[in-house]
């Protein structure tokens, strides 16, 4: 049994996934920040009578359809 | 609540089980080698495989237990969706590629590439089969419950049924099948529950659906005396003198004056709407004497806007005590983490071609899914306001929403909600089967076995884990499978995923720090979980008090540890032999 001295296959994790995924994470780290620093502005209503919180849940829903479309695309365009 | 059996419902049911059934005997043929078995000869199309990761991932939690947790505590069933799609963003964008890169049959292959270590097999095979087995629990539960009222059967006989039906379709096929059935409850559970919300917001809101004048404000009692049997509101329960039936709209906002009924909304009305209404939630307490167990179930009237807030469930959140805010960022962080160390979920990488191929087929399974958590919010709420809620049952929601509409779609309905328990089953079963037979068997007990014998081996495993998986769906009964696959996601997410990033990312990674990261991660999870306060009340029938954990949701604490373990160990010991 042996440590294989190569290194870790970090050069197959693309630099792009990690951008889109660093948005992410503040989109969804934003989202958990606000219910929990203030839950009170989850009642706001300040689209189409629907209150912040279902909107912030909706808007995470696409964004994630949206940015992982998005990086297909750009993948398969290099 | 007593169901009424109807033929019709019976034999939707059994077709669609059956063709079930045919189609993965029809498949079996082609799965027959190791390769073949495991991982479908690697030759899925993206495409199917994409639905196949929804059919794979939309389980009873998504479709039973998420409808049932809004249906009766409002949004925070849909925070659930939220954080499970949010899980997908981690498997595309840092995961999928590598495992691809990395593995051949199972998650500790990827584990194991560059150490060739038996700990390391070890470690991860026992977390495999936890994770595994803690996931298995809710769809059996599920199960169960779903076959009360569409079959008239027990619920330990819905379980049963399940467990049956699955081993049979793993022991024959293997992933070739599993696949297919897959591709097809996906497609199938997509279309219907589209169906069921278009019906929704053509129907509106309708005070007191399926009710006549004004809502019945009596509490209801349930009990059940020692010797089994069952009284309602003091009288033994029968067809004529039951619960009645809940979740129903009071009042509609103003500006519909007298009306009883919107007519039919679009999806940002519908909500606006519901948000200016009142709607009448039963709050459950349980207490026990000499007569027997009773649940008392009290009515009572609320602006829907609360209910349409964070805070429902995970009531603390509201009465912002710090436990509860950590407790609710505990869960957002397992679900967010814990999708991506799924073993069921990563063995599917393995059954398409190539990395392209996998990051193509996880878009499609995003989009997927991501539509189908969007429909969880309108079928939850309109399962809120339908009058056909059994008080006693979270997980039937949705089918019940159905029945509200027809009994034709309810049988339908019941039916893909059994065969969403049969994929994921069997899914969960292959992964399981796969660390038994490929990673212990093979890899640390060091038999070696021909193709043939390790397909025999996985079935026989395959065998043993849908017993253990029917024993542990009874035992957990009454439980939301949504809140028990969250606890699947915390084990999951805290045994394999500070290995899996550490491994991917941190060139300092030994083999000694991936079997500490994995085994401490996975027990610390385990041991917190089997002390919260939820497993002393509905566990072992103790007060949550006595518990000695302050949340029941270990993430926040296990992931960290995982990873801090990874790291110390990694530091103390060598990095090459």
């Amino acid at each position: 049994m042996h440590d294989d001295p190569s290194g870790p296959p970090a050069a197959s994790v693309s630099r792009l996934g990690l951008g889109f995924f660093a948005v992410y994470v503040l989109l969804y780290g934003g989202f958990i920040g606000l219910v929990l620093a203030r839950p009170d502005l989850m009642a706001l209503r300040p689209f189409g009578g629907v209150n912040l919180a279902i909107l912030c849940g909706l808007g995470l829903i696409l964004a994630a359809v949206v940015l992982s479309v998005a990086y297909m695309i750009a993948r398969a365009g290099r | 609540m007593l169901h009424e059996t109807s033929p019709l419902a019976v034999g939707i049911f059994a077709a669609f089980v059956a063709g079930v059934l045919w189609l993965s005997f029809r498949l079996g043929r082609k799965g027959q080698s190791a390769q073949g078995y495991y991982a479908a000869h690697g030759q899925v199309h993206w495409a199917v495989n994409g639905i196949a990761f929804a059919g794979d991932y939309l389980s009873a939690a998504s479709f039973l237990g998420i409808c049932g947790m809004i249906a009766f505590h409002g949004y925070d069933g849909f925070l659930y969706s939220i954080g499970f799609l949010a899980g997908w963003v981690v498997a595309l964008f840092v995961i999928a590629e590598p495992i691809k890169a990395l593995g051949k049959f199972t998650f500790a292959d990827a584990l194991d590439a560059r150490f060739d270590s038996r700990g390391i097999k070890l470690a991860v095979a026992v977390s495999t089969l936890v994770v595994s087995i803690f996931y298995l629990i809710p769809q059996m539960v599920g199960a169960g419950s779903l076959v009360t009222p569409l079959l008239g059967l027990p619920h330990w006989a819905g379980v049963i049924l399940v467990g049956v039906a699955v081993t049979l379709i793993v022991v024959t096929a293997g992933m070739v099948s599993t696949t297919w059935v897959q591709f097809i409850k996906g497609s199938l559970l997509m279309f219907f529950c589209g169906l069921l919300t278009l019906l929704i917001l053509a129907r509106g809101l309708i005070v007191n659906a399926g009710g006549e004048g004004p809502i019945d404000m009596t509490p209801q009692v349930r009990t059940v005396r020692p010797d089994g049997t069952v009284l309602v509101d003091g009288r033994p329960q029968t067809a004529d003198h039951d619960l009645r039936p809940v979740g129903t709209l009071a009042t509609l906002p103003p500006r519909y004056g007298q009306a009883r009924s919107t007519g039919p909304l679009g999806p940002l009305a519908y909500l606006a709407t519901l948000e200016d209404s009142t709607v009448v939630t039963w709050k459950k307490t349980t207490h026990a004497d000499a007569e027997g167990s009773h649940q008392t179930f009290v009515p009572e009237e609320r602006p829907a806007a609360e209910l349409l807030q964070p805070g429902g469930y995970f009531q603390d959140l509201a009465g912002r005590t710090l436990s509860g805010r950590l407790n609710f960022a505990s869960l957002m962080l397992a679900l967010f983490c814990g999708t991506a160390s799924l073993p069921h979920i990563l063995i599917r990488y393995y059954t398409v071609k190539d990395a392209a191929a996998a990051r193509k087929s996880t878009v499609v399974g995003i989009a997927a899914i991501g539509g189908f958590y969007v429909l969880t919010l309108f079928l939850g709420l309109g399962a809120m306001t339908s009058g056909g809620l059994d008080p006693t049952d979270t997980n039937m929601a949705a089918p019940l929403l159905a029945k509200s509409f027809s009994e034709t779609l309810f049988a339908v309905v019941s039916a893909i909600a059994f065969t969403t328990v049969l994929g994921t089953v069997s899914g969960l079963i292959m992964a399981g089967s796969g660390a038994v037979a490929h990673d212990l068997v093979e890899n640390v007990c060091g038999v070696r076995l021909t193709d043939h014998e390790k397909v025999r081996v996985g079935k026989l495993a395959a065998i043993g884990l849908g017993v253990v998986a029917m024993a542990l769906g009874i035992l957990f009964k009454g439980f939301n499978v949504g809140f028990l696959v969250g606890w699947a996601f915390n084990i999951a997410a805290s045994a394999n995923l500070p290995a899996l990033v550490m491994l991917l990312f941190w060139p300092q990674t030994t083999k000694q720090g991936i079997i500490a990261a994995v085994s401490v991660g996975m027990t610390a999870s385990l041991a917190w979980i089997l002390l919260s306060a939820q497993a002393f009340e509905k566990i072992y029938g103790l007060p949550g008090s006595l518990a000695p954990m302050p949340f029941s949701q270990p993430a926040l604490v296990t992931i960290p540890l995982g990873f801090l373990t990874l790291v110390v160990v990694s530091l103390f010991t060598p990095r090459r032999a």
